[in-house]
């Protein structure tokens, strides 16, 4: 009877290899370590063909108070709960309001902040739940 | 202490949420290179902002467009008063610092002190006080940051204790 093509040493050398291979590729899924605050925002972008949008909560209250944009441009305090889109930002609303070439880099700049990975879920990043539910996580270094 | 810059903040490209491959990634800039020079904390950004702001290490901007003065409020609120855990100081001051009373009253906390039920069950699952602690502000595992009044030091205090003074003009 013809030996199977695993059971050879060159079958086996293809398991392993073929196994070292799926365990690199979960080992690569690294748990999210963004900056605390860290907003992905993933409404439309992946639907769309576009890396989502990293906003990051440091970079701009370093700039600005809160209440600039959750009391003055009316941002709610939930992630992905503002139904932004291209053309509100155009118009000079949310993050247009900045974003024009005037404050901030205006929207030709499309990478800067359509930067995440594609997939990326819609959620704000580090946050005490997300590491409470995943205290696998392994700590910062 | 202790906060080296490259140990505490991920480059971006490393930190498993921007993509390595993104053009604009490399022209961000890097969260070590601005808040490594801010007061540092051991949890959160590592970052004391209230600090960092009341020593003029940042100077975040107040308004867009210029309308009605800022408000702010110095007074401090005790709160949880019947629990087991170190009674809350919650101080107008340092969140009046950073946002308006409508960002707070009265569609989270009625504006009378003791008129809210606040609940850690509630707070650990985003509302109340978690719509920001534990998102952006400190986060829910710096216990004794809001715990922070011995039981024993308003013994005998009348139930809802909220000290000091009022509406403050903007400083300016």
């Amino acid at each position: 009877m013809a030996p199977r093509p695993t059971t050879g040493p060159i079958g086996r050398a293809l398991a392993a290899l073929l196994t070292l291979l799926f365990v690199l590729a979960f080992l690569d899924i690294e748990p999210a370590r963004a900056e605390y605050g860290d907003v992905v925002i993933n409404n439309y972008s992946d639907a769309a063909g576009m890396r989502p949008v990293v906003f990051p909560h440091w970079f701009h209250r370093i700039r600005f108070r809160c209440k600039v944009c959750h009391a003055d441009l009316g941002f709610q305090f939930k992630a992905g709960g503002n139904q932004i889109n291209m053309a509100k930002i155009i118009d000079g609303q949310f993050c247009g309001a900045c974003h024009n070439g005037d404050i901030a880099w205006s929207v030709e700049n499309c990478n800067l902040c359509h930067s995440a990975k594609p997939g990326t879920v819609t959620q704000v990043h580090e946050s005490t739940i997300q590491k409470l539910a995943a205290p696998a996580e392994p700590a910062r270094k | 202490m202790g906060n080296c810059v490259g140990a505490t903040w991920l480059p971006l490209e490393d930190d498993g949420v921007h993509d390595p491959l993104a053009p604009g990634v490399r022209l961000l800039q890097q969260p070590a290179e601005a808040l490594g020079r801010l007061t540092p904390d051991s949890a959160g950004n590592y970052v004391r902002w209230v600090e960092a702001l009341d020593k003029g290490e940042i100077k975040p901007r107040e308004a867009l467009r210029s309308k009605a003065a800022p408000r702010f409020r110095d007074d401090d609120i005790l709160l949880n008063l019947k629990g087991g855990m170190p009674i809350v100081r919650f101080p107008h001051r340092a969140h009046t610092l950073w946002l308006d009373c409508s960002n707070c009253h009265d569609h989270l906390f009625k504006a009378v002190a003791g008129a809210n039920k606040l609940s850690m069950f509630a707070i650990l699952q985003g509302e109340q006080c978690g719509v920001c602690h534990g998102a952006v502000s400190f986060p829910l595992t710096e216990c004794t940051r809001c715990h922070s009044v011995a039981r024993s030091a308003v013994n005998g205090k009348p139930a809802q204790a909220a000290q000091g003074g009022a509406l403050v003009p903007a400083a300016k």
